[in-house]
This record gives structure tokens, C-alpha cells and sequence, in this order.
């Protein structure tokens, strides 16, 4: 390379180190290789270059305005970030302020618990069923076996409505069975259903409350005996706990609407409350074969179909599965004790993402 | 039900182990409810005389004693002041737990004497509170016997809960039954001799009620001696929470729970004639044993004298013909009374007593009998006196029925198999005797203590069946129901761990959609309300009516004859009512902003079963406190934002909605809003709460309220969805400021903007609204954006011009709005 050359890239490399800003650096690119560049005057002067020198310095030249180029695009890169890196040391935020309120509601856990207790027996094929709270003295008692007379009425503190007309007087159901017993009306067999909801009965103290939540199942089928309502429940009560070898026991009761009838039973330990293990035994639901009269009160003949029904307090399972102790606070709509309870309303209970 | 495990063992000859027998109790069907032994704590400390209780040589207040308790002679210091040569004591040895200390003995030495064990006081036992010597126990006290058994104190009180079908088992004897069938030893036999007669005479009966009572048997006992009962008898009532009263009063009590067999004594001299009646009440008061007075019905059965009602049948005696000390012609009753009206007396007049509750469940009638010997023998065992001769009325009913049971439906029902044999060999030791059996099946005869077997079948089958369905389904009935209660009698005994549990086989590999679409809608509107930062409450149905008739009707047919509280009479008109107390607890709690909902029912008479599934909420107070956003009272749109939030969810077509300001009256009438779809079906309603309400509820404000009514919502259609329409032109956005009156509704010049160029306008939004000193008296000003969106090629500034004065136009024309 030519001396003027080696001259001038040395020149421009010694002005673009020397600019520390865009402008200082933008003068240098058009003092190079603007219109009246000193790197544009070359070129139009090589025109005038002999022409056995021509070749050579032509090569020269475009050499040299590529490496020119290079160094000003390598500066212009340089002092871009060092004017970013300049002007991000003065934006500031303080990360440690608190992000702008979002709104974030719960679900109660009684709604969870019907979730989950929903999900579990519809995987065994049940459809969730519903009735109303006002119910007929037929459905909730006679059409179940419970007569007027019977003593498992008097066991039930019930809540009457004014009686309208010679009809008895209407009931807040004391149970969920009486859904049962509109499902048999309304659906012929085989029968796979669950009832939850609301039911009322007049006590109130730490363990009882005058509303509270039941959940009610009921499978008719041909051939459905005994040991399916032992596997349905304890296959439920293990997936609704969680706990793969939970013991769970069988021992005989009575219900006025089945026969034979059972309660259910599962291991814990009364001391720590804990589930599983402890060699004591909680009662957690009731059970049973339909009793023939249910079935044919319904106008179902118990020769033909038979099966088995269960119901379990929601708030109990509740407060067991979650170690709660209290039953008040479930209706008393404290915030505080909501959100300690509460669930992710965006986490509903799914199956395959584990109950 | 309690009894103590000397007084079953009376009835059951068994070497169970206690342990065994609870385990037992509870796996047949008779609960346990609890066992209280005191015995178990004393089982260390025996009987032991104290050969010599000298002075402590080192210490003034110690004595040095010898004390022999049954293996030789030992050295204990005692501090008790009553300690002393020659008395009968209880010893405890090394290495035993003092109950009331909770120290365990070890030998030690107390200022250079040996003590190798310890004599006992009360306290230290754990029997009450005296604490003031050692017990001193009478000189005949054996030495080295075991206390707790010389005291009677280690017969364990166990207690079981019966089902309402067993009144069988409220008997020592029906529970020893029981246990001797589940294979826990042999039931000993009961075959009171009979007492002869020595005279004829005494009280007769007269049934002029027979439905209320088919039998009874009467005796006269005279010349007898009423005095406190024996120990033993004491000891038996006491040890089940009775009070023992006298030897006649006492014997009715122990048969009452030793057989389930209740029997009434009369005192002979102060019954007036010699005929007791038995029949309707006709309104007279009776004073009865409990001391309080009764008027009888029409519907009691009253056991009369000439001078009126002795005694409630069944339920409860009369004070006035009672025995007591002064006794000595006794006149003991022992009846079969109808279980229903026995029922339904007691529960009219609020008693409980031992009586009824067998009766109510109905008795042994074939016991009756035996149990008068059994009676007549025990009152002259304590009382002396001779026996009259037995009277009765009416006549034993005829109890005896069959019941029949194939052996496969043992596991076709029962899931079991049990062998034939067994099956039958448990009902036998149960009391059912064989009358027929071949390879099928069996037949048997219901004993007559078990009424729950095979009972008459009574049906109460919905009016709406068809005749024929009615009649076989309760043909079915009758052949099932007795097979039913002897499939459960063999499973009972065997235990329900016999039978395998087995997973409910699928009927389809994956089962169908759990809930409906109306349950998915309800279970989507809570998600949707809780991630609006609402939290989901559950709070009652019934409240104070007073409360409640701010937010709607309070029919008297929704409120609750025999309500809990006052505060919970009547059934909510809505779930906003309970919501609001609850947002105004939480304030009261110190949390004032709060935003809650729930989705429960809400009650009226004109709705379908008389209630409707409603999602509610309220948000009260203010928006959260942030350095980021300014603060601000909640308002109407607030509420009307998760309504909308909700509904949208569900997928209902908001275009399809209107919005009239008509809301109920629990809102503030001009901040909120009824929503609808068309002119009759109301969707929802939103808005402020009344200042009013918010006054009852004595809360600050502000509090707004929505409504969802869940079952209005029609079922969405499950079209297809059309393939959607993106266009590659670019929109184009214009704003737009009308004039219009105040009194338009902004939702008006939306829906004709919008309607103003159906193809070209994608969207119009309300970015302004301005109302103040800058225009004329009762106007103000919307601002609206516009989005045209082009389809088929980009729009010329004509086109655009051409568009945006229809909008002009259609707002004017909708409204009488004018561009600013």
C-alpha cells in the first residue's frame, strides 16, 4: 500500500479512536467516505493514476475502503453500546416494589371437596344428580323406609315448613337421599349417580351445624353385591385421601334404607390426627344395599335390580383430609380463614393432574 | 345401652377376654360406645394387714410398718396419720403406678428404714378426693386379695349403641345372644321356675283399647317388705348411671335392662278398685313418677283406676300409685303395648325413658310369662310376701312368621360365600329354627324377640307409578326383604371383613361427562368469579326474616315452623342477603374491603320447586391500597364487571343482553341494573346496594351486589364454529365525540354506531365520557372508537369519509346525538 494510504487509514483509525460519541464519530465517517471524503476523493482521482500503476492501486483502494468501512462500523458499534450502556445506567426501577394489585379470588373448600369427590366417582362412571332443598315429607322419609312413627325420624332433628293444605308439612331435607329416590323415579335402571348438596337439621354446637353439605351415592344395577360397595368405596376413600393402603373397615349398622347396612370405617391415629396409620378407627359413612322397600316404593323390582347407596358428611372429609378442627368457621365467611383454606380457582380438580 | 361384664356374664358363658368382646360387639352391629374400667388402674394393689406400725425412729411424723399383703412380711415407712398395728389396708408393691400420683414405686429408704412399698389412700387410687389417712379397710378384709375385685371395683362398664332395629339387644340377655351366636361362648339357658299361686285376688285388667294393647299380664304380690335393694342389685343399677330407689322399683329397673322386658309396679293400697283399664286418655293430668304433670290425648293409651289415669302405658308411671317404703301389696305389670302409639305419646309429651325406648322398638312377646316368674321370684327373694295368682287380658298375638333364604343369594347379594352349613348354623344360634331346607335354599321361624326379621312390609310407593310396576315391584319386595334380613343376620355374625371388596367393574372404558351442562356452567361461573379475586363463600340458607325482607319477599311458607334461632327462620330471597352480613362481619373484623360470592339457592315461591340456583356476590369497601393506583370506593360497575365476567365465561352472547334500570329494591335505584335476554327472561341484576339496606346492616358503604340466575341461562348450542374472518387489510381506527342528552344510555349510541355499517365495523368502544361546564345543561359527551375493518381491498379516504357519516348518521338517528 501506497504511503498516502497507510496515511490515511492510520489517520482514520487514530480520529475514530479518539470519538467518543455518535456525532464526533459520524463527522469522521463523512470526512472518509462522504461525498468530499478524503477516501472518495481517492477513488475519483484514480482515474488519473497512469494506467499501468492504475490496476494495482485501484485493488489498493478498494482494500483499503473496506477495511475503512470495517473500523467504522466496529467504532460505531462500540460507542452505540457504550451510549446505551450510558443511558441504562440512569434507568432505574426499584425491583423490589411490589407489582400492581392483581385480583386473586378462592374457592371455598367445601366446593373443592365436591370437585374432588365429583371427579373421583365420575371416573367410576357416576353423573352428578341435584334436588331441592324444600322437600316432601315423602321423599325425604316415607319413600325411604322412614315412617312416620319411626324412631330414626326422631334421631333427625328436622325443620319444617308450614304444611299447605292435608299435605304434611314440607322438610329442609335432612339428607341427600331423598335425591335418590327422583333419580329412581325419573331414570330407569342401571343407576350410577352421586348427590351433593345442601341439607339441614336443627343442632347446632362445635360438631354440628344446623346446615350442612352431604355427599350421596347411588348404583343400581343386575348384579352389584356387597363386595363392589366394600371395592367402590375403598377404592374411593384411598384416591380421595391419597393414601394408597388406607384401611379401611367394614362394620355392620342400620339405615332404615338399606339392608344389610354398613358403616365404613378408616384408620388413623386419634392422638395426631393423623390417616393411614395409629391402629384407631374413624367413622367416615354410611352405607348399604338398597333395602327392597326403597326399591319398590320407586316401583323398581328388587328381583330384577339391586345395588347400593352411600352418603358422607362433605364437611368432615374436608376437615379431616385437611386437618381442620373446627366446623363453624366453614360458613362464617371470615376472609382470613378463607384465604388460609381457600383453592386456586385456576387449579380446578382434574384427574390427570392428580386429585 | 350400658351393662358391666359380671352382669353379661350372668347370661353368656364365655373366657372371651374383655378386648375380644368389644371387638366383637362393635363387628356385629352393636357399637361399642366406650368401656370404663376402673379396675384395670388398681389391678397392683391387694389387701394387706399391717402386723406393726411403730413410730419412725429419725422422723416424728413417719411411721415404720410390717406390713404382710400375701408373700411375707415387708418393711414400709408411712406418712398417714391413721396408720396402726393390726388394721386391714391397701398395699402397693415396687414397681407398681400409683394412679392418682403418677409416680411409679420404687423400694427406697427414708431416713435409714427400708420402705418397700406403699399403703394407699383414696386419692391415691384415683377414687375421689380423701386424701386425709389411709383407707381403712373392716377386719374381715382378705389378706392378699386383689382390692379392685374385694372392692367390686373391676367389673368393667361397657356401653354400645343399639340400632333402632335391635330393641332386642337394649337387654343384657339379647346382647349375650348376640355374642354367643358371633361364636363368644354359650348363652346360659333362662327357665324361671314358676312362683305357685297362694291366693286369688288383687287388681284385674280391662282392654278397652286393644290396638294400643293386645296383652297384659298382671300379678299380685302382698305382705311384702319394701326396703333398699342388696348390694348386688345396687351395685348393678349404679354401675349403668341408675339410681337405685327401692327393692320394687329396683326390680323393675334390673329386668328392664336384663331382659329388654320393662315391667310397672302399682302400690295395691293406693289404687282405688280393683279393676285397672286400659284406654284412651281423655284430657286428665297426671302427676308422674318424674314429678311432672301430664294431660293425656285421645291418642295415649292411660292405664286407669277407679279414681282416673296411674300411669302413662308404657312411657311412665304415676306418682300417685307408686311403691315406696309403705308398700306391702305390690301389683307388678307387665305388658305388650303398640310400638307406634307408644312412640308417638312419648314424643308428644317429651319423654324419655327406658320404657318407651323398648317398647317403641317393639318386645318379646312370648317372654311375658316368663318374665312375671322371673319378677314375682326376685321381689319375694327381697321382699318376701306371696304371690297371687297371674291375671291377663286380651291375649298373646299370634307373632310367629317364617322367613326364606337361598344360599346363593348369600353372594349374589352379599358377595360372600359362606357354606351352606355355616349359614344355617348361625341363624340357629341366633334362635331361628330350621323348618325347611333342601338344596337351595332354607326356611326358617323368626324367633319372637326378632320383630326386624321378616316384618310385616309396609310400602309407601310414589302415587305416580304404574299399577302394574307398583304391584310387581312390591311382589318383589315381600320375596326379597325376609331373604335380605337373614342374608345380613350370616354376614353380620361372620363379620363384614369376610366379604372381598371388588373394584365396580366399568360399564364403558371412559366414562361419559360427569356433570350436566348446567352443573359445567355453575362450576365455570366459580372459577370464573374466584379468579375475578371474589372469594367463594358458603353461608346459610335461612336467616332472620327481618334481616331478610330488605332483599325480597319473606312468604310465610318459606319460614321455618320450629327454626333453631330466631336468627334463622327464613329461607334467604337471595344469596346477596347473607353475603352482605357477611361482608359486614368482616368489617366489623377489621377487614372492610372485601369482595365475596357464593352460589347457592335462592327461595321464592314462583320459582321451580320454589328456589333458584343463583351465583352472587358483593364487593365492599375500596379497591386495594397501592403505590402504583389510586384508591377508589367500589362502584356499580365493579359488580356489573364480574357479572359480566361470569357470563362471558359461561358463554353467554352478550350482544344478546340488555340492560333496563329496574333492579330489585335492595339496590340503589339509580345506580344499577336488571340484565335481560329479550323482554320477560331476567339474566341478572347488579348495582349499589340501597343506602337503606346498607343502614339495616349498620356497615360505612360502599357495597355493590350482582345476581346470576343460573337456571335463566338458556343451554348454549353446540354449532360449529364458522371459519373465522382475518383479513390481511389493514384497520382503520377513528374517533368519534357526540353530544347527546344525559338521559341516553351509552350502550345506545354503542349498538348504533356499531349497527351503522354491519360489514365494514368490527368494533366500537366508549373511550370518553364527559359531563361538566365545558357544554350546555344536560348534555354530555361520548367519545367512541371506531374499527373499520376492510375485507376485500384497502379503503380510500372517501370510503373511510363515507363510513363515518353513517356512523353520524345512525347515532343522530338512534339517539338524537350530534358530533361534537
Amino acid at each position: 500500500m501506497s504511503d498516502d494510504l497507510e496515511a490515511l487509514k492510520t489517520e482514520t483509525d487514530a480520529a475514530l479512536a479518539a470519538a467518543t460519541d455518535l456525532r464526533a464519530w459520524d463527522a469522521i465517517r463523512v470526512a472518509v467516505l462522504g461525498r468530499n471524503g478524503t477516501l472518495t476523493g481517492l477513488l475519483r482521482d484514480l482515474g488519473k493514476t497512469p494506467p499501468e500503476q492504475r490496476r494495482e492501486r485501484g485493488a489498493a483502494l478498494n482494500r483499503l475502503k473496506d477495511a475503512l468501512n470495517d473500523a467504522i462500523e466496529a467504532r460505531k458499534s462500540v460507542l452505540e453500546d457504550a451510549a446505551l450502556d450510558a443511558r441504562l445506567a440512569h434507568e432505574r426501577i426499584d425491583p423490589t416494589l411490589p407489582p400492581r394489585p392483581r385480583p386473586s379470588g378462592l374457592i371455598h373448600p367445601i366446593s373443592r371437596t365436591i370437585e374432588e369427590i365429583s371427579a373421583i366417582f365420575g371416573a367410576m362412571g357416576c353423573t352428578v344428580v341435584e334436588g331441592p332443598d324444600v322437600e316432601s315429607d315423602w321423599h325425604n322419609f316415607s319413600a325411604l323406609n322412614i315412617p312416620s312413627h319411626h324412631p330414626a325420624r326422631a334421631d333427625q332433628d328436622t325443620f319444617y315448613l308450614p304444611a299447605q293444605g292435608d299435605m304434611p308439612p314440607p322438610v329442609l331435607r335432612t339428607q341427600t337421599s331423598p335425591v335418590q329416590i327422583r333419580t329412581m323415579l325419573t331414570q330407569p335402571p342401571p343407576i350410577r349417580v352421586i348427590v351433593t348438596g345442601r341439607t339441614y337439621r336443627a343442632d347446632h354446637d362445635a360438631t354440628h351445624s344446623p346446615m350442612f353439605h352431604q355427599c350421596e351415592g347411588l348404583i343400581i344395577d343386575r348384579d352389584l353385591n356387597l363386595g363392589h360397595l366394600k371395592g367402590c368405596l375403598t377404592d374411593f376413600l384411598r384416591s380421595f385421601f391419597g393414601i394408597n393402603d388406607l384401611p379401611v373397615r367394614f362394620r355392620s349398622s342400620y339405615f332404615p334404607f338399606t339392608e344389610p347396612s354398613m358403616e365404613v370405617d378408616i384408620g388413623w391415629n386419634r392422638r395426631t390426627g393423623d390417616l393411614g396409620r395409629g391402629g384407631d378407627w374413624l367413622e367416615i359413612l354410611g352405607s348399604g344395599m338398597v333395602h327392597p322397600r326403597v326399591l319398590a316404593n320407586c316401583g323398581i323390582d328388587p328381583r330384577e335390580w339391586q345395588g347400593f347407596a352411600w352418603g358422607m358428611g362433605v364437611e368432615r372429609v374436608t376437615m379431616l383430609k385437611h386437618g381442620m378442627t373446627d366446623l363453624r368457621p366453614f360458613y362464617e365467611s371470615d376472609l382470613r380463614w378463607l384465604r388460609h383454606y381457600g383453592f386456586n380457582p385456576l387449579a380446578p380438580t382434574m384427574l390427570h393432574e392428580g386429585v | 345401652m350400658k351393662f358391666t361384664l359380671s352382669w353379661l356374664k350372668t347370661h353368656l358363658d364365655t373366657d372371651a377376654s374383655l378386648d375380644t368382646i368389644t371387638d366383637t360387639l362393635t363387628g356385629i352391629g352393636l357399637e361399642l360406645e366406650g368401656v370404663e374400667n376402673r379396675g384395670a388402674a388398681l389391678a397392683p394393689f391387694r389387701i394387706a394387714h399391717v402386723i406393726e406400725a411403730v413410730q419412725h425412729p429419725n422422723a416424728d411424723r413417719l411411721r415404720a410398718c410390717k406390713v404382710d399383703a400375701g408373700n411375707g412380711t415387708v418393711s414400709v415407712v408411712c406418712g398417714a396419720p391413721n396408720a396402726r398395728t393390726g388394721m386391714k389396708a391397701v398395699f402397693a408393691a415396687p414397681g407398681a403406678l400409683i394412679p392418682g400420683t403418677g409416680v411409679t414405686l420404687k423400694v427406697g429408704e427414708i431416713r435409714g428404714v427400708q420402705s418397700a412399698g406403699m399403703l394407699l389412700s383414696a386419692r391415691e387410687m384415683g377414687l375421689g378426693d380423701d386424701h386425709a389417712g389411709i383407707v381403712d379397710l373392716p377386719a374381715d378384709a382378705p389378706i392378699g386379695v386383689s382390692y379392685a375385685s374385694w372392692a367390686g371395683l373391676d367389673d368393667p362398664v361397657i356401653e354400645i349403641s343399639v340400632t333402632p332395629n335391635r330393641g332386642d339387644c337394649f337387654s343384657v340377655r339379647g346382647v349375650a345372644r348376640d355374642l354367643a351366636a358371633a361364636g363368644l361362648g354359650t348363652l346360659k339357658p333362662f327357665q324361671p321356675a314358676r312362683v305357685p299361686a297362694a291366693f286369688d285376688g288383687g287388681p284385674r285388667w280391662s282392654i278397652d283399647w286393644a290396638e294400643a294393647c293386645p296383652w297384659i299380664l298382671g300379678r299380685t304380690i302382698r305382705g311384702v317388705k319394701n326396703s333398699p335393694s342388696p348390694r348386688w342389685l345396687q351395685d348393678r343399677l349404679i354401675s349403668i348411671g341408675l339410681r337405685p330407689i327401692n327393692a320394687l322399683v329396683d326390680v323393675t329397673n334390673f329386668f328392664t335392662f336384663d331382659l329388654g322386658r320393662p315391667l310397672h309396679v302399682f302400690d295395691v293400697a293406693k289404687l282405688s278398685g280393683d279393676v285397672l283399664t286400659l284406654c284412651r286418655g281423655a284430657g286428665e293430668t297426671m302427676r308422674a313418677l318424674n314429678g311432672k304433670d301430664y294431660t293425656l290425648t285421645d291418642e295415649d293409651c292411660a292405664i286407669c283406676d277407679a279414681a282416673g289415669v296411674q300411669s302413662i302405658a308404657g312411657v311412665i308411671g304415676g306418682e300417685a300409685t307408686g311403691c315406696d317404703e309403705t308398700t306391702t301389696t305390690v301389683f307388678v305389670e307387665c305388658a305388650l303395648f303398640d310400638p307406634v302409639r307408644i312412640s308417638v305419646t312419648g314424643r308428644r309429651h317429651q319423654i324419655v325413658s327406658d320404657a318407651r325406648q323398648r317398647f317403641e322398638r317393639g318386645l318379646d312377646a312370648a317372654l311375658m310369662p316368663d318374665a312375671i316368674e322371673a319378677a314375682t321370684a326376685l321381689i319375694q327373694e327381697l321382699c318376701g310376701g306371696e304371690a297371687g295368682t297371674v291375671t291377663e287380658a286380651g291375649a298373646e298375638p299370634n307373632w310367629r312368621r317364617d322367613a326364606t333364604m337361598r344360599f346363593a343369594r348369600i353372594s349374589g347379594l352379599g358377595g360372600a360365600d359362606v357354606p351352606a352349613d355355616d349359614a344355617v348354623a348361625s341363624l340357629e344360634r341366633l334362635g331361628f329354627a330350621v323348618r325347611a331346607r333342601d338344596e337351595a335354599g332354607v326356611t326358617v321361624a323368626v324367633p319372637s324377640w326378632r320383630n326386624d326379621v321378616a316384618a310385616p312390609i309396609l310400602l309407601d310407593q310414589s302415587p305416580d307409578l304404574n299399577p302394574t310396576v307398583a304391584a310387581t315391584a312390591a311382589a318383589g319386595c315381600a320375596t326379597i326383604e325376609p331373604e335380605c334380613d337373614l342374608i345380613e343376620e350370616v354376614l353380620r355374625l361372620r363379620g363384614l371383613d369376610s366379604v372381598p371388596p371388588v373394584s365396580l367393574p366399568s360399564r364403558v372404558p371412559v366414562p361419559a361427562a360427569t356433570l350436566m351442562p348446567h352443573q359445567v356452567r355453575a362450576a365455570v361461573a366459580r372459577r370464573t368469579l374466584a379468579a375475578q379475586g371474589l372469594a367463594e363463600c358458603v353461608t346459610f340458607s335461612f336467616m332472620a326474616a327481618a334481616d331478610a325482607a330488605p332483599f325480597g319477599a319473606t312468604p310465610e311458607q318459606l319460614r321455618l315452623t320450629n327454626p333453631i334461632a330466631a336468627d334463622l327462620d327464613q329461607l334467604r330471597p337471595t344469596p346477596v342477603a347473607t353475603l352482605a352480613m357477611a361482608a359486614q362481619r368482616n368489617a366489623t373484623r377489621g377487614y372492610a374491603d372485601v369482595g365475596l360470592f357464593e352460589i347457592g339457592p335462592a327461595f321464592a315461591l314462583d320459582a321451580k320447586n320454589g328456589q333458584r340456583a343463583v351465583a352472587a356476590g358483593v364487593r365492599a369497601g375500596s379497591t386495594p391500597r397501592s403505590w402504583a393506583e389510586a384508591q377508589r370506593g367500589v362502584d356499580a360497575l365493579d359488580a356489573k364487571g364480574d357479572l359480566w365476567a361470569a357470563l362471558t365465561a359461561i358463554g353467554m352472547p352478550l350482544d344478546a343482553l340488555s340492560v333496563t334500570a329496574d333492579a330489585p329494591g335492595f339496590y340503589h335505584p339509580g345506580r344499577s341494573g336488571t340484565v335481560r335476554q329479550g323482554p320477560k327472561t331476567v339474566i341478572g341484576t347488579f348495582g349499589e346496594l340501597h343506602p337503606r339496606v346498607l343502614s339495616k346492616l349498620d356497615h360505612p358503604g360502599p357495597m355493590v351486589a350482582f345476581e346470576l340466575f343460573l337456571d335463566a341461562v338458556p343451554e348454549p348450542k353446540r354449532r360449529r364454529k364458522s371459519a373465522p374472518d382475518l383479513s390481511a387489510f389493514q384497520p382503520v381506527r377513528r374517533d368519534f365525540a357526540f353530544l347527546a342528552d344525559t338521559a341516553v344510555a351509552a350502550d345506545a349510541v354503542l349498538r348504533a354506531a356499531r349497527g351503522a355499517e354491519r360489514t365494514l365495523i368490527a368494533a366500537v368502544t366508549l373511550f370518553d365520557v364527559y359531563e361538566g361546564d365545558k357544554l350546555p345543561e344536560g348534555k354530555k359527551s361520548l367519545g367512541i372508537e371506531v374499527t373499520f375493518q376492510p375485507r376485500d381491498k384497502s379503503l380510500t379516504d372517501a370510503e373511510i369519509e363515507a363510513a363515518g357519516q353513517k356512523v353520524i348518521a345512525a347515532v343522530a338517528k338512534a339517539t338524537g346525538a350530534m358530533l361534537r
